[in-house]
């Protein structure tokens, strides 16, 4: 059945009031998604770069981004980029399930996405426990 | 006669699409293997992390997993330019300027993994 063929069910509001739309768990897993592979691009290579050339350059550039690491506010920043990294890589592992037509039934898609919310934010805790 | 291009409806992007899943499995990958390298040695010193880097496979591996990223990083960054940024001269000048910095981090790549050292 198309979708235009498809009886309506119930009446859908049709508005974009960014505030009063309520997303589906799957719907916040893929804007997050969104949003991280964003952050990623924008900030998260060239600082992967760059502390690539730092960590490498000599024994002093590594002992200072070291002590870089070591400040507690650089440690928040970092620890937003592996929320970041891990989202992506845990909805990513999804979304491949998905195209592989694994759990695509709603309440398998919805479980799933549980699953990558709280496994992401799982992992980041380790990372920040590895931190600290 | 065709009078009109069809501009949706074919398999226009179908490769990007299939790029993006096979770029996200070899970059997982990667992950996984520092991640080994890392929980095998306890964390990283200079002295490893420079013998790690000094291996040609690993460094290949490195710019197979930059490569990959910065394709990955295009086909994502085109399509939220796709759906948010509608007017055409805005979005191509976006999208040059996504292309460039693409290009000089594979530069700055080559340049950390085989560059002279200062």
């Amino acid at each position: 059945m198309s979708a235009t063929e498809r009886p309506m069910l119930k009446p859908r509001p049709v508005y974009l009031d960014l505030p009063r739309i309520r997303l589906p768990l799957p719907g916040i897993v893929s804007i997050l998604h969104r949003v991280s592979g964003a952050a990623l691009f924008l900030f998260g290579i060239p600082l992967l770069l760059a502390g690539a050339g730092m960590s490498l350059a000599s024994p002093e550039s590594f002992a200072a981004m070291t002590a870089w690491v070591a400040n507690p506010l650089v440690k928040l920043v970092l620890l937003g980029f592996a929320w970041a990294y891990l989202h992506h890589f845990c909805a990513g592992i999804r979304y491949l399930l998905l195209d592989l037509h694994q759990g695509i039934e709603l309440p398998a898609a919805r479980r799933s996405s549980v699953v990558v919310l709280v496994a992401s934010v799982a992992l980041t805790l380790i990372v920040g426990v590895r931190l600290w | 006669m065709v009078t009109r291009r069809q501009t949706v409806g074919a398999h226009y992007g179908l490769k990007d699409w299939l790029l993006q899943r096979a770029t996200a499995v070899l970059m997982a990958l990667y992950t996984l293997l520092l991640l080994a390298v890392a929980l095998w040695n306890g964390g990283f010193s200079y002295p490893l992390w420079k013998a790690l880097f000094a291996q040609g496979a690993f460094r290949v591996a490195t710019f197979l997993f930059m490569v990959a990223l910065l394709y990955h990083a295009w086909i994502g960054v085109r399509d939220i330019f796709m759906d948010y940024i509608k007017p055409v001269g805005l979005r191509l000048a976006l999208q040059a300027a996504a292309v460039s910095v693409l290009l000089l981090y594979l530069g700055w790549t080559i340049q950390l993994l085989w560059g002279v050292k200062a």
